[in-house]
């Protein structure tokens, strides 16, 4: 195709050779947290219905994206065209990610910590998902979820933290988990879900192992059904703030709450679970 | 829109994201000084610059402070070091700058081990001058709370120390040195909580354990209770000793106005959460002035609200096996007297009055609820 001659001739520095706009998009450098949507879903118009109210110049921004642009017009759009071009891949892209196939390439880059990992240090690296704070374009930049603490960070870099956070939507990381739960990181700080060789956490907490019920799940895809996260909150452990070794009055009866907030959490579950085995 | 408007920008300030953002962007090149200045090392400083001073300004060094001399010389401070460091004497005239009295330098095998005990040295009185009236004051002039008494001093110095090279403080006079470091935690040297929701409140370094060799140095957020790896890989080579397990809580319980209170409540202006309420600082003017009845508790208005996970706009249920767990980790009661009503032990008082499923969930419902109002459209 033309085009792409073209194409690769302005980014002549890209080592790699891409062959469609696609690639050329995910190979550009910020962004890593996209996944490659399938040309049969940006080719089936029922899912992106709507999207044209969205994106200005709609069309030669679909046909740039599926590299079927005429060569002629190229010139005096190009500029606009590419920034319409990544707003409409964006917005197919959030509506790809929470299907079957999107999510299992999500998946892939989730388990080689692609977006990165968590900075909590009680979360061991945990691997964390893209998520936006709004649907909206335009309006918050992308978040990161992390499964273990269930909160969100903000991406280390500027080069991600500039990316909408609709391009991920507000859905997508708590679709995954209920998709796959057995994907749901243990809460124990000590099992992490990728060999790290992290330090061992010297701030165990013995209350909550008292209470340990289940072991952690092994994390085999598919057996989902027969697993029970009732009481998965006692595994987590906590950072406690001591001066001289001894806590600290306000901080520690703060926690102290917390954690009666979670244990009448923890007794509400498992009632229910009792109830309806 | 325009009242959107509010909700556009992001949670974090912007000088502190681009700030962080650096550190992390920067760290193939920060690297690459690192090991500029590794070779660096075996030359003694230049003669203007102290060792001290010229420790402090090595990149990943940015989170100490500068113990004063007659700190260092007072025995008193020392007491117990002198054991877990090796070449004590040797290391102590590197550290002071002082010429070694006898020239017989035979016994030392490589003056290199000599610098690490140096380090090892200045690490350790490090972790217990930060912990007096005079450290804690170095430090809290490295950490503007972006209250008013700082904002004149903002002048232009904290690339002496980011680039790492050309900090001499010791050329300035004092006084100056003093508004630099305020400069300096400004421009992110400590940096913000990751935290979304904890909306860039300023985070401290602390350590793990206070022996030496078992951990690097990690952040400690007010707001959260909770400790960040630091986001640039620089500072994984410090040792989180240096810093030591008390130093953060000392700080905040010296400084209470800058500690966020344990309770919180939703403003009823309905504001979306992400508003730039500032970094959750200062306080909007139509804001009440915040007060915690506890006159020895945190004085700062809190960063509360907690992340509600939600699937096409409906919050995901506890219920389901991948619901919400951990909320509680970051949950604060809407006023302090709830939190009077947990016993020492962590269980409820009166559990039978109290616990009721359904005013329970109620409870919770209002204080996520509306912390969304943009939601699913």
């Amino acid at each position: 195709m033309p085009f792409n001659v073209v194409e690769d001739a302005s980014t002549g520095s890209d080592s790699d050779y891409s062959s469609t706009w696609i690639s050329w998009f995910l190979s550009s450098k910020g962004n890593e947290y996209f996944c490659e949507v399938d040309e049969d879903f940006i080719l089936d118009r029922f899912n992106l219905t709507g999207l044209n109210n969205e994106v200005a110049n709609y069309s030669q921004a679909l046909d740039l994206i599926t590299d079927s642009l005429d060569e002629d017009i190229q010139d005096e759009l190009r500029g606009s065209l590419d920034v319409q071009a990544r707003l409409l891949y964006g917005l197919i892209h959030a509506r790809w990610i929470v299907t079957a196939r999107g999510l299992q390439k999500m998946l892939e880059k989730y388990k080689r910590a692609d977006f990165g990992r968590c900075p909590r240090v009680l979360c061991a690296s945990q691997p964390l998902l893209p998520v936006g704070l709004t649907d909206i374009p335009y309006e918050k930049s992308v978040k990161l979820y992390c499964g273990r603490c269930e909160d969100l960070y903000s991406p280390k870099s500027s080069r991600h933290g500039s990316i909408d956070g609709a391009y991920f939507g507000t859905t997508f990381p708590h679709l995954l988990f209920l998709v796959y739960p057995t994907l749901l990181p243990s809460k124990d700080p000590e099992t992490s879900m990728h060999v790290t060789g992290k330090e061992t956490n010297t701030l165990g907490d013995s209350r909550n192992r008292r209470r340990l019920r289940e072991e952690p799940e092994a994390v085999t895809e598919g057996g989902g059904e027969g697993i029970s996260t009732a009481s998965v909150a006692m595994k987590a452990e906590r950072y406690r703030p001591r001066i001289y070794g001894f806590q600290i009055n306000e901080i520690a009866k703060l926690q102290r709450w917390q954690e009666a907030v979670r244990d009448r959490q923890i007794a509400r579950l498992e009632a229910l679970e009792e109830k309806n085995p | 829109m325009s009242s959107r408007q509010a909700s556009v920008s992001d949670p974090r300030p912007p000088e502190d994201e681009e700030h962080i953002d650096g550190a992390g962007e920067g760290d193939e090149v920060m690297e690459e000084v690192e090991m500029q200045e590794e070779g660096y090392t075996s030359s003694t400083p230049t003669s203007t610059l102290t060792w001290i001073s010229w420790f402090c300004s090595l990149p990943g060094h940015e989170y100490f402070c500068e113990v004063t001399e007659d700190f260092i010389e007072d025995d008193f401070n020392l007491t117990g070091l002198n054991t877990m460091v090796p070449f004590w004497k040797e290391a102590m005239e590197m550290v002071l700058d002082v010429e070694p009295e006898d020239e017989d330098t035979s016994k030392i095998p490589d003056v290199s081990i000599v610098e690490s005990s140096a380090e090892m040295l200045y690490g350790l009185v490090h972790q217990r001058y930060i912990l007096t009236r005079a450290g804690l004051q170095a430090m809290v002039s490295q950490v503007s709370f972006s209250t008013t008494s700082s904002v004149p001093f903002h002048i232009h110095v904290h690339f002496f120390y980011l680039d790492g090279t050309s900090a001499n403080p010791l050329n300035f006079p004092s006084q100056l040195l003093f508004y630099q470091q305020a400069e300096k935690y400004e421009s992110g040297v400590f940096g913000s909580c990751p935290r979304v929701y904890c909306v860039g409140c300023n985070v401290v370094p602390c350590g793990r354990v206070d022996i030496p060799g078992n951990d690097t140095v990690k952040l400690y957020c007010p707001n959260c209770n909770d400790i960040y790896v630091p986001p640039s890989s620089r500072f994984q080579g410090v040792d989180g000793a240096f810093f030591g397990t008390t130093f953060p809580h000392l700080f905040f319980q010296t400084y209470r106005e800058w500690a966020p209170a344990p309770f919180w409540k939703a403003l009823t202006t309905g504001g979306s959460p992400l508003s730039p309420r500032s970094p959750g600082t200062q306080p909007a003017p139509r804001q009440p002035t915040f007060v915690n009845p506890n006159q020895h508790g945190g004085q700062k208005r809190a960063a509360g609200y907690v992340y509600v996970p939600r699937i096409y706009g409906f919050k995901v249920s506890e219920r389901a096996k991948s619901g919400p767990r951990m909320q509680w980790v970051r949950l604060r009661p809407e006023s302090p007297e709830e939190l009077d009503m947990v016993d020492w032990r962590g269980r409820w008082i009166n559990e039978e009055d109290e616990y009721d499923d359904d005013e329970e969930e109620e409870e919770e419902d209002r204080q996520m609820e509306d912390f969304d109002p943009v939601g699913f459209v």
